[in-house]
Formats: C-alpha cells, structure tokens, sequence
C-alpha cells in the first residue's frame, strides 16, 4: 500500500544498520556511476548550449543515435518474442541435450564481443556460409544496418531469456489447469493467462536487453562496416571524435544518450511500477 | 447429474495411484472424499475433471463416457486449494473467465458476462468487489472468487480440492457451513475432498473414506462412525483404541482371560479389539472385563481422560468419563466396553 501521508524517511525497524548501510550504497553509487557521469555531463556543459545543441544535432550524430537506438530496439523485440520462445520451451519440455543448450545461452555473455563480431562478420559476409546464400536474394547482411540488428541481436538474447526462465518456472501449474476447466483452449490459456504473468519479467529482460544493445561496441564494429551516415552507431562515433581530439563532439554525442538511455529506462521502471501496484506484490 | 466411477485405476509412471475404483454419485449430492495424504482422493478427483487421464476404466456423466472427453468438454467447476485466481485480473473479470473464453456463439454479450459476474459475486457474498485484485482480498474472500469463478460455467459437476485447506480455523468453519447453504440452494452436484474428518462428516451427504488407492467404506457419517467398515477406518475416524486379543470359539480372550461379550464368529486366532474410549464404563467387578493400571489423568474442556496401562504390555487404553466424575489418580481399575468392533490381526495389518 503506497503511504497516504508524505515520505517516510525512516520507518523503525528491529533490523539494525541502517544508516550505514544506506551510507555506504550511497558512498559506493557514487564512485561507480554517479561521478563518472557526472563528469561527463559537467564536459560536455562546458561547451555551451548553442555549440552542443549544434554538436548534437549534427547530421552524422543523428543518424548515428538514429541506428543505435532503432537497431538496439528492433534487436530487443526481437529476442522478447525468441527469447520468450527459448525460454518457454527450456523451462516446459524435458528432451535430451537440454542443459546443453541451456549452457549456451550465456555464451553471448562470456565471449568477448569483439570475436562474436569477426564470427558473424564472417558468417553473413557476401561470401560466408550464411551470406552465400542470402546474397542472391538481394539480401546484405554484413556492413549494412541490419548487419548491426544482427549482432545487437546475438548479444542481448541471454538478458530476455535469464530473466523470463525463472518466472516462467514459477507460475502455478494450477493457474493454467483452472483456465483449461473454464473452458479456455490452450492458445486462450497461453495469451490471456500465461503471457500476462510473465510482461513483467519480460520487460525487465527486455529493458536489460536493450541497455545492453544501446551501449555495445565490440561485435558491432566488425559487421556494421561503418559508413557514416549509413552504419554507424553512436559508441564508434565517440571513439572517432575522441580519436581526432575533440572531446567537446564526443561528450556531446554521450551526453545525449545518456538522457535517452535514462529517460528509456525510467519509464519502463515507471510502467513496473505500476503494473506492481495494481496486480499486488510480485505480480 | 450422475457420475458413475467404474472399475478406474491410474498408475504414475508404473506406480498405482489408484486400484479399481468405484463408485455412484447421485445428482445434487454433496459428497467428501476423506483419507489422509496419498490415499488418491485428489487422483480421484483430477480424474473426474479430466486433469488426468484413466489407465484403465470409465467415468460417465448421466449416461455419456467421459472417459476420453478433454477438460474443457467435460463441464467441471474446479476449485483448487490455493484458490488458482488469476491476479492480474479483477475479480469481477476472473469471475467472468469462462464465459469470455467460450466460442463466438455461444459467448454471451459483455454487459451480460459483467451482469453474471456481479450476480454471482452477490451468491458467494462478495457484492461490490468485483473491481478488487485477488491481491487485495482475504485468503477465505478469495476462495469464495474462486467458486463463483467455477460456478460461473453452469457446471455439470463441482469440485473441491481441499478448498479450506489454506485457510485459519475461524475462517473454515464459517465457510464450511456458507458452503453447505450455497449447496442447499443451488443443489449442484458436488465433490469435495479433504483430509479432515470433521469437515467431511459436517458437510456431507455421503463419505467416502480412502486409503492406499482404494475406498474403505461409503457412506452417511453416521454409518462411517458406528459402523467402520475396516479397522483403518475405525482408526481413521475419531478416537480410538485397539487392544490385542485372541478368539476362540467365537469367545474373545485378553491374556487368556474371557472377556463377557457376545459370542463372535470370527475365526479362531488372534484379533484386535477396537474401542472408542467414550464406549468404555467403569467397572466393579474385574472378572469378564478390562483391568489396568491407571498411568495417567487429563482434564479436557468437557471431560476426563484416563489412561490405562494393560496387563503389563504395552497397550495402552484411552478412556473419556463425564467431567463431573472425579477420580482417584492411581491404583487398578477395571472398564468394560458399551460398543466395540472385533477385526482379524491380519485385516488390522494390511490397514496399518
């Protein structure tokens, strides 16, 4: 229940440690992320509102959030559709060489990304295995957007998939067996019962995957070919700026991600939040 | 609608969950099947709404097989233990699930599905709530959504798996009398199941009593108590004691003692006497009845519980006596029975 009466800063609690450990949340969120960025936004006020707006909405610099914004979100929805998928059936079906498979979907996790990037560069490659055939269907992969939804792909799929597993395997079995004596076929069951309890962890996964895409560097540069205006995303536009010294242009581009990141962010937590509060706690 | 049960067995990965089962529900019956945990009552009941399927024998709804029909032909309203709401649903929209879900045709208008959930929200006494989350609701209010969420489906035949399982005892005993007004009104066909026996005896028409895959005794309450058909459930139901005798041309012997009963005619060889310690009087006179040590005295609420050691062995008997009754705390002392019931040690075994 939300309080009625204002904030309570401090609610007395027989659990001791609270000013220290709140103390030391604090003192530790701010060495790790607070003055970093802190940082960066105080760099890039330093420019002036005129010539960062000027820097910010540059044509490059927009086409650059432009790819990685939309590719990062194309590859999200993407894996809350797959990921769901392969989660449901690790979670549901019983079949040999499920651990297996299981243990690949940290794969994108553990290698390094960079060699994830030369591995599908080569794969979807005019002349590589997969790009081989796409090639005649007038279909480029490598060194074009898609290429860059490709990869951002590849590296976000664990964050839907680990996220939905665990709900998945909590939701009561009796919740579908009480659907199906309502009367309620499997696919009415799966869409107006199942599906429901899950949005919110699939959110959650969905938000974590495209954090994740929005900031990824190292696979992408490999398959996207970089041609500005065309291929480019944003983090390789701040290593370009910052590799000609002009660290006014490369704080700028870094600021405003950043807002969009946080802005992304705070409103799926703020749709949780609300769908928490109206479906009881955990829901 | 009658559900007849015919010759039904169900194994688990080769384990038998259920040995030839059978039994005859009558339209509008009010029935519980009682028997502690694993003794098939819930396999019974998943069988009867389709939740599993049968290795072997039929089930018949009115005079139709339902044997292979799926869940959602079937027609049941099913209520779980721990109430299965879906809580990212209202409850009026819970309420109204399975209307929604049916078929084009056959679904009835919104603002009558919305005019049905109300009208049975206001059955189960929960008028106004309708726009509630399961979340903001008591463990016995939501139970209550959960049967008018099953009822909403006109069913053929209600079940409950232990629906007051969850609940507190205040709680489950207000329930448990609503329950058997709603069924007094409505007169669905109604199967329940539960572990305790009171609850089973209070509620029902008929009990069936369970144990070990298989049905000890149908019958009223009043039958399942004075007259257990097995020793399990005797011991099932109510208090009891067993003491170990022996029979001999149909005379019944403790310790090579006779006791003054009736004369039996179960066979010759040893046997086990059950007695209910409120079926056992005082005694004057030692000779033909049963003599102990007194071990120990209780006052409950509204009587007096003594224990009794018997003949040196390590049987012990229970007796209840009138409250008013006070009693010397030690010494012999000798009891005979009012009402008893006589089984064969190996009938006894198999039960235990």
């Amino acid at each position: 229940m939300a309080h009625a009466a204002g904030v309570i800063f401090r609610q007395p609690s027989v659990i001791p440690g609270f000013g220290l450990a709140l103390g030391f949340t604090l003192i530790y969120l701010s060495a790790i992320v607070l003055i970093p960025l802190l940082a960066l936004v105080v760099k890039s006020a330093g420019l002036g509102w005129s010539d960062f707006w000027r820097l910010a909405t540059d044509a490059r610099t927009l086409a650059a959030l432009r790819l990685s914004f939309g590719a990062a979100l194309v590859a999200a929805m993407i894996n809350a559709v797959f990921g769901l998928l392969l989660a449901w059936v690790l979670v549901r079906y019983r079949f040999p060489g499920r651990r297996l498979i299981d243990a690949f979907i940290d794969l994108p996790f553990a290698l390094p990304t960079a060699v994830a990037g030369i591995a599908l560069t080569a794969l979807y490659a005019p002349n590589g295995w997969v790009g081989q055939f796409l090639a005649p269907l007038g279909l480029k992969v490598a060194y074009t957007p898609l290429g860059v939804i490709v990869a951002l792909t590849f590296v976000s799929l664990p964050f839907i998939v680990r996220t939905v597993e665990p709900v998945l395997a909590e939701i009561d079995r009796e919740l579908e067996e009480a659907s199906a004596t309502l009367g309620a076929t499997r696919l009415q069951t799966v869409s107006k019962v199942v599906l429901p309890s899950l949005l919110p962890a699939l959110m959650t996964g969905f938000a974590l995957a495209l954090a994740r895409a929005v900031g990824e560097y190292g696979s992408v540069i490999f398959i996207a070919g970089n041609i500005p205006y065309v291929s480019e995303i944003a983090p390789l536009l701040i290593v370009i700026r910052l590799e000609e010294f002009n660290y006014g242009a490369a704080t700028a581009v870094a600021a405003v991600m950043l807002a969009i990141s946080f802005s992304m962010l705070l409103l799926i937590n703020l749709i949780q939040a609300w769908s928490r509060r109206r479906f009881g706690h955990g829901a | 609608m009658d559900i007849s049960i015919e010759n039904i067995r169900k194994e688990f990965e080769r384990f038998p969950a259920l040995h030839d089962v059978s039994l005859d529900i009558r339209s509008g019956e009010l029935i519980a099947l009682l028997g502690p945990s694993g003794s098939g009552k819930t396999t019974l009941l998943r069988l009867i709404a389709g939740l599993e399927f049968l290795t072997s024998g039929r089930i018949l709804f009115g005079n139709e097989d339902a044997s292979h029909k799926s869940v959602q032909e079937r027609n049941v309203g099913f209520v779980f233990q721990h109430y299965a709401l879906f809580k990212h649903m209202t409850v009026a929209d819970n309420v109204g699930f399975g209307l929604r879900v049916r078929p084009r045709s056959q679904r009835p208008s919104r603002a009558e599905i919305r005019r049905r959930a109300e009208e049975l929200l206001e059955l189960v006494q929960l008028p106004g709530l309708g726009k509630r989350f399961p979340a903001q609701l008591s463990g016995g209010q939501r139970q209550r959504v959960a049967l008018a969420r099953a009822l909403a489906i006109e069913p053929r035949v209600l079940l409950l798996d232990e629906p007051f399982g969850a609940l507190d005892a205040k709680v489950r005993r207000e329930l448990r009398r609503w329950l058997r007004e709603l069924h007094e009104r409505t007169g669905h066909t109604t199967v329940f199941v539960t572990h305790d026996q009171e609850e089973a005896m209070e509620l029902a028409d008929r009990v069936v009593v369970m144990s070990n895959g298989k049905i000890e005794q149908v019958g009223s309450a009043d039958d399942i108590y004075d007259a257990p058909a097995s020793p399990f459930v005797f011991s099932f139901i109510g208090a009891s004691n067993a003491l170990r005798v022996h029979v001999e041309a149909g005379r019944v012997y403790l310790d090579d003692r006779p006791l003054e009963l009736p004369r039996t005619n179960l066979p010759d060889g040893p046997a086990r006497l059950y007695l209910r310690p409120h079926d056992l009087e005082v005694s004057r006179d030692e000779a033909g009845s049963i003599p102990g040590v007194i071990s120990a005295v209780r006052r409950t609420s509204g009587a007096r519980l003594i224990e009794l050691e018997i003949g040196g062995r390590r049987d012990r008997l229970e007796i209840e006596l009138p409250a008013e009754q006070s009693h010397r705390l030690n010494g012999r002392l000798a009891v005979r029975p009012r009402k008893w019931q006589l089984y064969r040690d190996d009938e006894c075994r198999l039960a235990s």
